[in-house]
């Protein structure tokens, strides 16, 4: 009876549920907060017209083009452009212009620099994506129309910074000629364009500003080769590296004779070894060589004198120089010392004194410095002022003025690679909450303000406190453990190799930590992160201890590179263990097992499929060996197009004793290569909660769901089509769907979709996967369901098998048995394409689902399961209405109040991760992209607790005045009673 | 017309499987249905004593003739299975033979599957004892390609050993084809593998083995929905209305509380007769007075 009770609140969730869960204005930002970033920053421009507000132009490596306030570092405006339109440069023009230069030379646009509007936009004819340069001559007469100048592949496009439009194009007419420095000399018409053509040959170019034709030209060839790095010494000089990057070549190319001479850079410098490399620098006579340990200054005297000004010793940086004047020149070298910066800004007419010398005090995990960009400004007493914006190691940027760091952005956040969460501590006996909770004066005035809110009495003033106190809530923020588990710690891991924890309830950083093991060093020379896992999550032997997380990396991108493990305690930030692997990684499988001190296992397999178990303690070998003969794995090899499922075996005393255990081959699927190709797999979340195994369907009847943590879903698609849309007809594009156990390799379920094609999204979840792709017939986006059942326990409807105990409800399942299952799917269209796609978590897996769906405007759109039900028909009858099933559409309904984002963008939206509060109706999103998201949501809205702006006051008063009415009426009926009984 | 095919061909299934297996608890599910062809080769009829001599000389089946001599678009091919007992290499198992046809429109798929399977040796029988013993895993694989076989790369499927023996060896597989190639083959017992495991000697070691051969089938399309609707218009007058339900399940919530009240009323009635009339003139005289005094 209780079951059908549940049952019956069940029905009438999914009922209520149907109302939509959108917000109201003054609820945006109670439980959700939002962070826009940019990224690393490649290039900085700095705005220095004496009108307007002082800013920066920055783009970065997340092809974001934005512009700073320079006093706070807040966005005025930014412009995220696609993943695959990579900003090459940027610069200014005409003063109130910001020029972008993207896609490998081929896209110019221009937008306003007060606002970010969008000016111009001009597509260049680029016979194929290389290095390209853009060009704005620095032109003094304002009203002239300017050209720029784009030079890319073979060919140079000058376009009218007015309107974008094509005044001239020139081809080169040569293969492979990459131009490494443009430049106009002074107040002439004649535009310097050098470069490398091949590896081999050195070019000079003269090309006439205003019209494109080619003056002079002039080639010479160098026969040990050039290794593609160029700097301009002076008008007539080019300095560039060979092919071994140990001789540096002067190029001289006066009056189109091109003269070469070698130096030999150890003669040069005696301590050099190594290779050396050129930094990008426009100084006048004065070249920077980076040479492993230290940056050198080199003034160049003729073609075959080069001088040693300074060696600046690692680590430190060097800005561009910042013309002053026509003749001076200033620039800026940062060098560290320990946790202190020394700055120094020098003219390049003078190098042996210092203009001005500050030095920094640097707080944080911030790392070395990567790039200096330096501005000037006027000074109160009317000399010249110096500024550096500063991007750091973990990608964060700072401004440094007057020997301060005047604001910083931790601009890391915008490239996660991987994120998980961990609780925060219990709230315990001896810690004070006082300090975090305001005074009991302070909670008696917010609540009689909320009443007074709530009785429609507050004055505009008063309800604007409402909403200040309703946001800044002290309870969401303390760093303590809540009822409904909302406030938890997000731990992420940035390209950078930091790691930072954010808190859930506002999206401050509580801690930060720059991996060290994560740095460039001597012994991993290109290292990067790839995920962080749960390592350690005390709750009930060692609950005293910090939980941590282990975050995994490798050294370069190959797969057998090694790997890098770092255990990083998840309250403070501190680096518990850190080490070199001496295997690579290719594959981790973080085990449910912990060992006695709580700390999970995890297998990691190396490229030679080799499984190592950490943590390496006996205590942690004993439990895995127990389990070994019930552990399977499988892995894809896209490019092969085949999936192999393992098991483990141990193969001789060595393995034992090193915990290195031996793939055993137990299955394999092979694709054929000329029909599909393996476009994307997924699985379901390991930690997922399923509440019930049954399904009651119309009529009372049971379907029993068939869950398996096994199964995997594969995609394939036809190799033509496996490009863009559009790049196969329908005839020849298909879709492989499949559903397949991991453990036995069998095949449960394939479907094919004919004319279909990628980009494919997918998410398992209990037993049904939903999967997005394009339907190139119907020319629209489709989304199809298969939900999964299990057939051979169907007998257990039977009640008296039941009452006399014959039913397998109990009985372990095996993956060898032979599946019964039965298929339902069905198709929608759907008007979205998709970024990225999850699906809602619970606690206890009763509150229905929703698919999160990131949309291509960088919106979370929230999508009922119900909708993507296989059952659904054009007529439901009667009981399956009353189960909930919606009459069949064509196509999905996007309802525009369930953007779980609302009014917001998560700008770049990469990734959507669910995880389950401790309040059943509850779940956490965070998305994240360029920007970051966060809020809970209640697919089934919140039955389960009272909403947060609950007035408890109002309810408090009411009863208060229910009894006291209470005491009147009754003093009042005595009286009347009294009277009565005198009459 | 297809459902009533599907159906005879369930129940000739069945009423195969009940010759073959006596264990009797094998039941057939709705997979087979859509199969193409459900081939028993191999199997030996536990009646017939003769075949049941786990000693039997291999067979290698000849294709039919019907099948040499048949359709130019089809074409009988061959391709060997290969088994494995443990960490030793493989060896030939059986063979299997299927008629390739070809399509107008340029396709191929492979039909009418049938498997003979060699008879184990003396030594398979000690490496499948030991397999049994050690609860390891007996390992099959057939070419990825039935035409240049191996293909790519061999399909392999594992199982652990102590899942086959039944009464004898049973094996079932399932082989998913795409033309002329062979996605995946899925092998293992004919029906459900208990956990634990158990050790278990088959009576007869010999084997007997289902095959089917199955093809991707298309994904469901959503209909327009204008079309849809005009399906479930035609389909609306023949459409199964829901049973009538009974008086009492339609209103018992209502009946209960009601049979209370009687109930209720009813004793009431019988408790207090007297008090009640008295009761009732007390009140009738109050009444009037109170409603003059409001006035």
């Amino acid at each position: 009876m209780a079951i059908r009770a549940c049952l019956g609140l069940m029905i009438l969730l999914v009922f209520s549920s149907t109302i939509s869960t959108a917000l109201f204005e003054d609820q945006v930002g109670l439980a959700d907060w939002h962070q826009k970033y940019i990224g690393k920053v490649k290039h900085a421009i700095f705005h220095t017209q004496k009108t307007g507000r002082k800013r920066v132009v920055v783009s970065t490596e997340e092809n974001v083009v934005a512009s700073l306030d320079l006093r706070t570092g807040d966005i005025f405006w930014r412009h995220v452009l696609g993943k695959i339109d990579r900003i090459d440069q940027v610069d200014i023009t005409l003063g109130k212009y910001v020029v972008t230069l993207s896609s490998g030379g081929s896209i110019l646009r221009a937008w306003n620099l007060p606002d970010g509007q969008m000016i111009w936009e001009s597509i260049l004819q680029v016979s194929a994506p290389s290095k390209s340069l853009l060009h704005v001559p620095a032109n003094m007469n304002v009203g002239k129309d300017n050209l720029i100048l784009v030079f890319g592949g073979s060919s140079i496009h000058a376009l009218s910074s007015t309107d974008g439009q094509i005044v001239w194009r020139k081809e080169l007419s040569t293969n492979s000629l990459e131009i490494q420095q443009v430049f106009q000399p002074h107040e002439s018409d004649i535009i310097y364009a050098l470069g490398f053509i091949g590896s081999s040959e050195f070019v000079a170019y003269y090309v006439n500003y205003k019209t494109g034709e080619v003056l002079q030209q002039s080639k010479a060839s160098f026969k040990s080769g050039f290794c593609g790095e160029a700097s301009l010494a002076s008008d007539d000089v080019v300095v560039a590296l060979d092919a071994s990057r140990t001789y540096l070549v002067s190029i001289s190319f006066r009056n189109g004779v091109i003269n070469f001479q070698q130096i030999y850079i150890p003669d040069l410098i005696p301590e050099f070894s190594g290779k050396a490399t050129l930094l990008p620098s426009k100084y006048n006579g004065i070249l920077a060589v980076d040479i492993a340990s230290s940056i050198v200054l080199l003034r160049v005297k003729g073609v075959n004198e080069l001088e040693i000004i300074e060696k600046i010793n690692y680590p430190s940086a060097i800005s561009d120089a910042l013309p002053l004047s026509k003749e001076q020149q200033a620039f800026a070298i940062l060098q560290h010392d320990e946790s202190r910066i020394h700055f120094k800004v020098k003219f390049d007419t003078d190098l042996t004194s210092e203009v001005l010398k500050e030095t920094i005090q640097m707080y944080g995990q911030r790392g070395n410095i990567e790039k200096v960009f330096i501005n000037n400004y006027m000074r109160t007493d009317r000399t010249h002022g110096f500024r550096v914006l500063v991007v750091m190691e973990d990608h964060s940027l700072l401004l440094v003025q007057q020997g301060e760091i005047v604001w910083s952005r931790e601009d890391g956040l915008a490239s996660i690679v991987d994120s998980t969460t961990s609780e925060l501590p219990v709230e315990k006996e001896g810690v004070s909450v006082a300090e975090v909770e305001h005074s009991l004066f302070e909670w008696l005035k917010g609540h009689f303000l909320k009443l007074k809110g709530t009785l429609m009495l507050a004055s505009p003033d008063e309800v604007a406190a409402i909403q200040a106190i309703r946001l800044k809530s002290f309870e969401k923020n303390k760093m303590t453990r809540d009822h409904n588990g909302f406030r938890k710690l997000i731990i992420v891991l940035t390209r950078a190799g930091k790691v930072l924890a954010l808190h859930t309830g506002d999206g401050r950083v509580v801690w930060s930590v720059l991996l060290p093991v994560l740095r460039k060093s001597e012994t991993c020379g290109n290292p990067f992160a790839l995920n962080v896992y749960q390592w350690q999550v005390p709750h009930h032997h060692a609950m005293h201890e910090n939980p941590s997380v282990l975050v995994v990396g490798r050294c370069g991108h190959n797969f057998d590179a090694p790997g890098i493990f770092s255990i990083v305690d998840a309250y403070t930030g501190k680096v518990h263990n850190s080490l070199v692997l001496e295997h690579s990684v290719r594959h981790i499988m973080p085990f449910p097992l912990t060992d006695s001190t709580e700390q999970h296992l995890h297998i990691v397999i190396d490229d030679n499929l080799h499984a190592h178990l950490y943590p390496k303690t006996s205590d942690s070998v004993k439990i895995f060996l127990d389990e070994m003969p019930n552990i399977y794995w499988y892995s894809v090899e896209v490019g092969k197009n085949i999936i192999k499922g393992y098991s483990l075996e141990i193969k001789g005393e060595q393995d034992m004793a090193e915990n290195v255990f031996q793939p055993k081959e137990l299955w394999s699927i092979v694709f054929p290569c000329e029909s599909e190709t393996i476009a994307l797999t997924a699985t379901r979340k390991m930690n997922e909660i399923v509440h019930t195994q049954a399904k009651i369907v119309a009529d009372q009847d049971v379907m029993y769901k068939y869950i398996s943590k096994n199964i995997l879903f594969v995609a394939t698609v036809a190799p033509k089509a496996s490009g863009e849309i559009g790049s196969a007809t329908p005839e020849e594009a298909w879709l492989y769907a499949y559903l397949i156990d991991t453990v036995s390799g069998r095949i449960l379920h394939r479907v094919s979709h004919q004319g279909a094609q990628g980009p494919i999204h997918a998410v398992v979840s209990e037993n049904w996967v939903v999967y997005h792709y394009f339907n190139l017939r119907a020319h629209r986006h489709e989304m199809s369901v298969i939900e999964i059942y299990d057939q051979s326990r169907e007998d257990n409807k039977d009640v008296w098998k039941l009452v006399l105990g014959k039913h397998n409800l109990t009985a372990p399942i095996s993956s060898y048995s032979k599946p019964e299952v039965t298929v339902k799917s069905q198709s929608y269209f759907f008007t979205h394409s998709v970024k990225s796609m999850a699906v809602t978590a619970t606690a206890k897996g009763i509150t229905s689902k929703q698919l999160l769906i990131g949309t291509i405007g960088d919106q979370v759109l929230a999508l009922d399961k119900r909708f993507l039900d296989p059952r659904r028909s054009v007529n439901p009858t009667q009981s399956e209405k009353e189960e909930g099933i919606i009459p069949l559409t064509d196509s999905l309904p996007i309802v525009p109040q369930s953007y779980v984002t609302h009014a917001l963008q998560v700008e770049g939206l990469r990734g959507i991760v669910t995880t389950p509060a401790k309040l059943e109706s509850t779940t956490l999103v965070f998305s994240y992209g360029v920007d970051l998201f966060f809020t809970r949501i209640a697919p089934s809205r919140t039955y389960d607790s009272l909403t947060e702006d609950f007035s408890y006051a109002l309810l408090l008063l009411t009863i208060v005045a229910l009894v006291a009415a209470l005491l009147v009426t009754w003093a009042l009926s005595e009286k009347k009673e009294l009277r009565e009984k005198w009459r | 017309m297809g459902s009533s095919r599907g159906r005879s061909l369930v129940l000739f299934t069945l009423s195969t499987l009940l010759l073959v297996s006596i264990a009797g608890g094998f039941q057939s599910d709705e997979l087979l249905q859509d199969d193409e062809e459900f081939g028993l080769e191999g199997g030996r009829p536990a009646a017939d004593p003769a075949l049941s001599t786990p000693t039997r000389p291999p067979i290698r089946r000849r294709p039919d003739p019907d099948l040499l001599s048949g359709s130019p678009d089809s074409k009988s091919v061959q391709f060997s299975l290969e088994h494995q007992f443990g960490g030793s290499g493989f060896f030939p198992a059986g063979t299997f033979t299927a008629r390739l046809k070809s399509w107008s429109h340029g396709g191929q798929t492979l039909t009418k599957l049938r498997f003979s399977r060699n008879a184990l040796t003396e030594e398979e029988k000690g490496a499948f004892e030991r397999l049994l013993k050690e609860d390891g895993y007996y390992t099959i694989r057939v070419p990825s390609n039935v035409l240049t076989a191996p293909g790519r790369d061999f399909v392999v499927s594992s199982v652990r050993a102590r899942c086959i023996p039944r009464e004898s060896l049973d094996e079932h597989f399932i082989i998913h084809t795409d033309g002329v190639n062979i996605v995946a083959v899925n092998y293992g017992s004919a029906g459900a593998c208990q956990y634990p495991r158990m050790l278990k000697y088959p009576a007869k070691w010999s084997f007997t083995s289902f095959t089917v051969l199955k093809n991707s089938e298309q994904a469901p399309r959503t209909p327009t929905f204008a079309e849809e609707l005009l399906a479930g218009e035609d389909g609306l007058g023949e459409g199964v209305k829901p049973p009538e339900k009974s008086f009492w399940a339609k209103y018992w919530m209502y009946l209960i509380p009601l049979v209370f009240i009687v109930l209720n009323a009813m004793t009431q009635a019988m408790n207090m007769p007297e008090e009640q009339t008295a009761g009732q003139s007390t009140q009738a005289q109050r009444a009037p007075s109170t409603t003059v005094r409001r006035r």
